[in-house]
């Protein structure tokens, strides 16, 4: 750690907690929930890093909470990429969302093993903008391998994990837990802040 | 300084020595009748053991047991040959194989992309070096006169033709390409420089020796200029490497592949093309080879890239019998066109564009593995979507909302019913293509939270299928 790093840099990679909480910039990957913004304290996703998402079931708002942020991506010409999805994602639901298709890639990998691998490699190349990936059973290793992958490609990384997982500790820099009943998202952690104590909100349209 | 004349004095050597591990190991090339092998050429471990060219096989085992003898294969070294021709063909469109064992190459037209000479001379001994052929360069006015010029100099670039003829005329006849009996003949009149024999009158050497010496003579000073053979590339690129030992092991063959696939590169950059599919054909015993066809989506001649895909396919290769020979067969060369590059990358750390990425994921996954995603103008759920690159036009979104998740196939659905959300929604269609549909689609919320898009056959009242979710 020979390096001089700016006070200011860490205060705003939320790497320092500091007690009193201190006017942040507005953050630059918005979640479309303003209601979810205004709780993170990056005021959105935190940039290249890893995001966990817990949904209690599966069809339970997963989708629905990516979707606005996928619509941006790819309509500012960014590509997503989706590593081995549980489900066929349905084309005209995905477009109708806003996502433009033509940035949307998919790749399909026979073991959980190779989808750690795809995943990383995409997140780590730098060409992807997002990496939505679903490790039914990853350890600390592999989901820090992906953290730090997130990092140097900076890119947004969503691992969509059972919500046993809750649990154990993660790496990723923000975990949020969706509620089918009722329909609520609970922030589990946030790097650089508190995580808000009251659950959010999330009913379907 | 119009030709350079390219040497290879150790063509057929270099050829085999490069297919080798260990090039600095002791090897000979032998040739000749079964009865009397002779040495054609030793490598420089083997002269540091006292081999020589010209020496019969049985004095040099004499001397020394400690070497290699490989058969002298002229098919191969003009096999090398045309490879270096195909090479050079990347900096000129004008190059002769036309001289044994030597390449001419016109330059005159590329000095102004590639020049000036001293970088391009150092750029064509880099790559000569690192493709393992031993070399002497000579830029002369002249093809002729450079070809003879590079017998007896190296690194010379004569820029006019006055300082041409000097340079010929202190040639010695012995090594001014002339026939054996004809240098003989000159050296006994006492002519010993070429300037010698360029200054006798044009009837005397006309009456003395036979009609070519004149014609030669001609060509070499430019008065006469002989129209040469240019090379025209293959159309294929078949490349192969024989081992002398059985591998078993796929790390061994890391080395000839790599050699393999900087060829292909050489030879794609040389005539400008890409590759879009080639074969690599593991040759055992007594046995059909293994195929291992290397596919790539689109066109690529970068020598790492290739070395890359074909190394991660090769290592899927399964239960590997030994392997006598590696062989690398690319028919399909299509035109290369370089990926587009922004003069500003937005995203400076963008160290891996996605068509290379894109590349790996499919050499480890599977040639399936990735795919886009398009939206198709079909009302049945299974055939409205499409797992390939978006092209064409895109259809209207449905009037009615579609789920985020859709089931491969449809399932019974299992969860409890809290309520019906919408629905139904009569999809009937395809009778005429087979996939007949007739099913009534609701939404539904399901007891534990989340929303169910289900069907049952229309107009019955079925139990529901579950065919996709509204995540």
């Amino acid at each position: 750690m020979g390096a001089v790093v700016a006070l200011d840099a860490l205060l705003h990679e939320r790497r320092v907690w500091r007690g009193q909480p201190a006017s942040l910039p507005a953050g630059r990957q918005p979640t479309g929930y303003p209601a979810l913004d205004a709780v993170l304290p990056a005021h959105g996703w935190p940039e290249a890093a890893m995001t966990e998402v817990l949904p209690a079931a599966d069809g339970c708002g997963e989708l629905r909470l990516v979707w606005p942020t996928l619509a941006r991506l790819t309509q500012a010409g960014g590509r997503v990429v989706l590593v081995a999805p549980p489900y066929v994602p349905f084309a005209p639901a995905w477009q109708a969302a806003g996502v433009v298709l033509r940035q949307v890639q998919v790749v399909q990998a026979a073991t959980p093993r190779d989808a750690l691998w795809a995943a990383e490699q995409c997140l780590r190349s730098g060409s992807c903008a997002a990496v939505l990936g679903w490790p039914a059973q990853a350890d600390d290793r592999a989901l820090r391998r992906v953290q730090l992958a997130a990092e140097t490609g900076q890119a947004l990384a969503f691992a969509f994990r059972p919500p046993a997982a809750a649990c154990n500790p993660s790496p990723a820099a923000l975990r949020i837990a969706i509620d089918a009943r009722p329909a609520q998202l609970r922030v589990l952690k946030c790097r650089g802040g508190n995580a808000p104590a009251q659950p959010l909100p999330f009913a379907p349209a | 300084m119009r030709w350079i004349c390219i040497l290879l004095p150790h063509l057929a050597l270099d050829g085999v020595l490069r297919s080798r591990a260990d090039p600095a190991a002791p090897l000979v090339l032998v040739g000749g009748p079964a009865q009397r092998r002779v040495l054609l050429a030793a490598n420089p471990a083997a002269r540091a053991r006292g081999l020589r060219a010209g020496q019969p096989l049985a004095a040099a085992q004499a001397i020394s047991r400690d070497f290699v003898a490989i058969d002298h294969d002229p098919a191969e070294a003009a096999g090398w040959h045309r490879f270096l021709g195909a090479w050079a063909y990347g900096f000129s469109s004008q190059v002769s194989l036309q001289y044994p064992g030597a390449l001419l190459v016109e330059i005159g037209a590329s000095l102004s992309l590639l020049g000036p000479w001293p970088r391009l001379e150092a750029r064509l001994r880099r790559e000569l070096t690192a493709l393992g052929f031993r070399h002497r360069i000579v830029a002369a006015p002249q093809p002729a006169a450079a070809r003879v010029l590079a017998n007896a100099h190296d690194g010379l670039a004569l820029p006019g033709v006055e300082a041409m003829r000097r340079a010929l005329a202190q040639m010695p006849v012995e090594r001014a390409g002339l026939p054996r009996e004809v240098a003989t003949a000159c050296a006994r009149m006492g002519l010993v420089r070429l300037g010698q024999v360029l200054a006798l009158p044009r009837e005397s050497i006309a009456r003395r020796f036979p009609a070519e010496v004149l014609r030669h003579l001609d060509a070499v000073t430019g008065d006469r200029v002989p129209a040469l053979e240019s090379y025209a590339p293959p159309d294929r690129f078949d490349a192969r490497i024989e081992f002398g030992f059985e591998v078993t092991a796929t790390p061994a063959l890391a080395f000839p592949l790599k050699r393999l696939t900087a060829d292909l590169a050489a030879f794609l950059a040389g005539r400008d093309g890409g590759v879009q599919r080639f074969v690599l054909q593991l040759e055992h015993a007594g046995a059909a080879a293994t195929e291992v066809p290397v596919g790539l989506l689109s066109t690529e001649r970068d020598a790492a890239m290739l070395l890359e895909m074909a190394r991660v396919r090769l290592e899927r290769v399964p239960a590997l019998a030994p392997v006598q020979a590696l062989r690398l067969v690319a028919h399909e060369l299509p035109a290369f066109v370089p990926a587009h590059r922004e003069l500003f990358d937005e995203r400076p750390q963008q160290t891996l564009p996605w068509p290379q990425l894109r590349e790996r994921l499919r050499a480890r996954l599977g040639d399936a593995a990735v795919h886009g995603l398009r939206s198709r103008a079909d009302h049945r759920p299974e055939r409205a979507w499409q797992p390939e690159d978006e092209a064409g036009r895109t259809p209207p979104a449905a009037a009615s909302p579609r789920p985020g998740w859709l089931l491969a196939r449809p399932l019974p659905l299992r969860e409890a019913v809290a309520a019906i959300l919408a629905g139904p929604e009569r999809i009937e269609s395809g009778w005429w293509d087979g996939g007949d549909v007739r099913r009534d689609y609701y939404r539904v919320a399901t007891a534990a939270g989340p929303q169910a898009w289900a069907w049952r056959p229309a107009g019955e009242d079925g139990p529901l299928m579950l065919h996709g979710w509204f995540a």
